[in-house]
């Protein structure tokens, strides 16, 4: 009952709500927008280079040249974010730096961290997937949903 | 005794025999560094969890401040603290360590003034020869159960705030010479419907403002009463909102003389702090460590100290709901002026 009645403000709370949104600085979307283009950019740009060192000097072809090179992306995101950087890029580059997949091994290998002093079973591994958890569950929804869209329309 | 309806004032107005602040390093590089008993150079404080290192601040701030009382912690009759985190454990866990008879009291970041304003109440009605009031706040325990984990890269909004690591601890005593509270008002909780946790100034600024309008209220003060009124960690937002607030509601405040612990620790050009600091170390190590430096050497004669804190959790953000929202004011004076009378 409380609650329902919170949802629908007073006049009260809306004029104050109003009035305290002047007060708040806003996001600067654009900028965010740009920063992110920039960042986001600048580490697809180095996967796309350390892709083409595993094409002409690793031996795998353009298919598998993938794999090595995510998992190197993922390493240094990871030592990054044990050496304390990640976050401070995070902070700065905002979506550029938490899209690719290199802020999906940050927000493991942070919770795994943060939770170590917790335990490596209850700590470590049940909260390494804490933040990483959402995404898996809602890829694999989602490509489900696609999939089945993918059946209907081209029929397998 | 009871004034009006949520005021307390202190007829025997008990001593501040000491007072005592720690902090971590971040807040070390601030304004506000010569203030503070020990500035530790490492957050973690060689200790193996953020929880523990929180309980080492606290452990330390109260040892400095009944050191410094000239009392051994046998003669505390109470210690009367809380924390940030779930079921106050920093606060006792500190408690087991110095052994005093505790009581543990939860406000959020109101924390520091809640603590202090039954402290002097204690001491005040004769239940205790010292009493001791302490809180502290650990930026990465609190980062770890409110938000992400300290090393997650998000990007937060211009109105975030930052929980200052530190400690903050104050001896009362009946008699002795040195500041003396004589004045507390408890709040009730505002709940303007607010319900972002990365904007808590906003939250919490009506509650300060229903705190301060009762406690000029009830004790019928004019604006040249105190020398500085601080709000606990409202932040630029917050702070900017309550000078609104106080204008529009014809309050009688000198806006000169009205400050933000929140707005006073960190400094804004070299540390990345968004709006301001936040958490119950805010008002706590800019009170016990600053504030009173200045009312101890006579600068500031009169001071009240308006805490406020933001009483969500992390479910009851999750499940929808609005951040209910509180501010206990405490006021103090200097030796001079409480022992002169005037």
């Amino acid at each position: 009952m409380a609650n329902k009645k919170l949802k629908k403000l007073t006049p009260v709370q809306q004029e104050y709500q109003k009035a305290a949104k002047l007060r708040e600085p806003k996001r600067p979307v654009f900028l965010n927008c740009v920063r992110a283009f920039v960042t986001g950019g600048l580490i697809c740009v180095l996967g796309q280079a350390i892709q083409q060192l595993m094409i002409h000097w690793g031996g795998f072809d353009e298919k598998r040249a993938a794999n090595p090179t995510v998992a190197i992306l993922i390493l240094i995101s990871v030592l990054l974010t044990c050496f304390g950087v990640y976050d401070k890029i995070g902070q700065w580059a905002g979506a550029g730096s938490a899209v690719p997949v290199t802020g999906f091994a940050n927000s493991m290998a942070s919770a795994a961290i943060e939770h170590r002093s917790d335990g490596i079973v209850l700590g470590v591994g049940g909260n390494m997937f804490k933040l990483a958890g959402s995404v898996i569950v809602f890829g694999t929804v989602a490509a489900f949903v696609i999939a089945v869209i993918r059946l209907l329309v081209r029929g397998g | 005794m009871l004034k009006g309806h949520q005021t307390w004032v202190f007829e025997r107005k008990p001593v501040i025999a000491s007072t005592a602040a720690v902090v971590g390093p971040f807040e070390g590089r601030g304004p506000l560094a010569d203030d503070f008993d020990i500035i530790h150079g490492d957050s973690l404080l060689e200790q193996d969890s953020w929880e523990k290192a929180e309980s080492t601040l606290l452990e330390e701030a109260a040892k400095i401040a009944i050191e410094r009382a000239g009392v051994t912690k046998e003669q505390v009759q109470f210690y009367v603290g809380g924390d940030l985190l779930n079921q106050i454990t920093s606060t006792s866990f500190a408690a087991r360590t110095l052994s005093i008879p505790y009581l543990g009291v939860f406000g959020a970041c109101s924390t520091s003034m809640e603590s202090l304003a039954l402290a002097a109440f204690i001491v005040n009605a004769g239940g205790a020869h010292y009493a001791m009031a302490g809180t502290s706040s650990h930026n990465s325990s609190a980062e770890k159960q409110f938000r992400y984990p300290t090393e997650y890269g998000s990007q937060k909004p211009p109105t975030a705030q930052y929980t200052v690591t530190g400690a903050g601890a104050a001896v009362l005593a009946e008699s002795g010479s040195g500041p003396r509270v004589t004045a507390a008002t408890v709040g009730r909780i505002v709940d303007m419907g607010l319900k972002d946790p990365f904007n808590m100034g906003a939250a919490m600024a009506p509650a300060a403002i229903d705190t301060l309008t009762a406690h000029f209220r009830e004790l019928d003060l004019g604006p040249d009463h105190y020398d500085l009124i601080v709000t606990g960690d409202l932040a630029k937002v917050g702070h900017a909102i309550a000078c609104d607030l106080i204008e529009k509601h014809k309050l009688p405040i000198d806006l000169a003389r009205y400050q933000d612990c929140g707005m006073m620790i960190y400094d804004y050009d070299k540390q990345m702090v968004q709006s301001g600091a936040s958490g119950c170390a805010c008002s706590a190590v800019v009170t016990y460590g600053h504030l009173m430096r200045r009312v101890r050497e006579g600068e500031l004669k009169r001071i009240l100290v308006v805490a406020t804190g933001a009483l969500l959790s992390p479910l009851s953000y999750q499940q929808g709901e609005s951040i209910p929202c509180i501010a206990h004011a405490v006021a103090i004076e200097s030796a001079a002026v409480a022992e002169g009378g005037a």
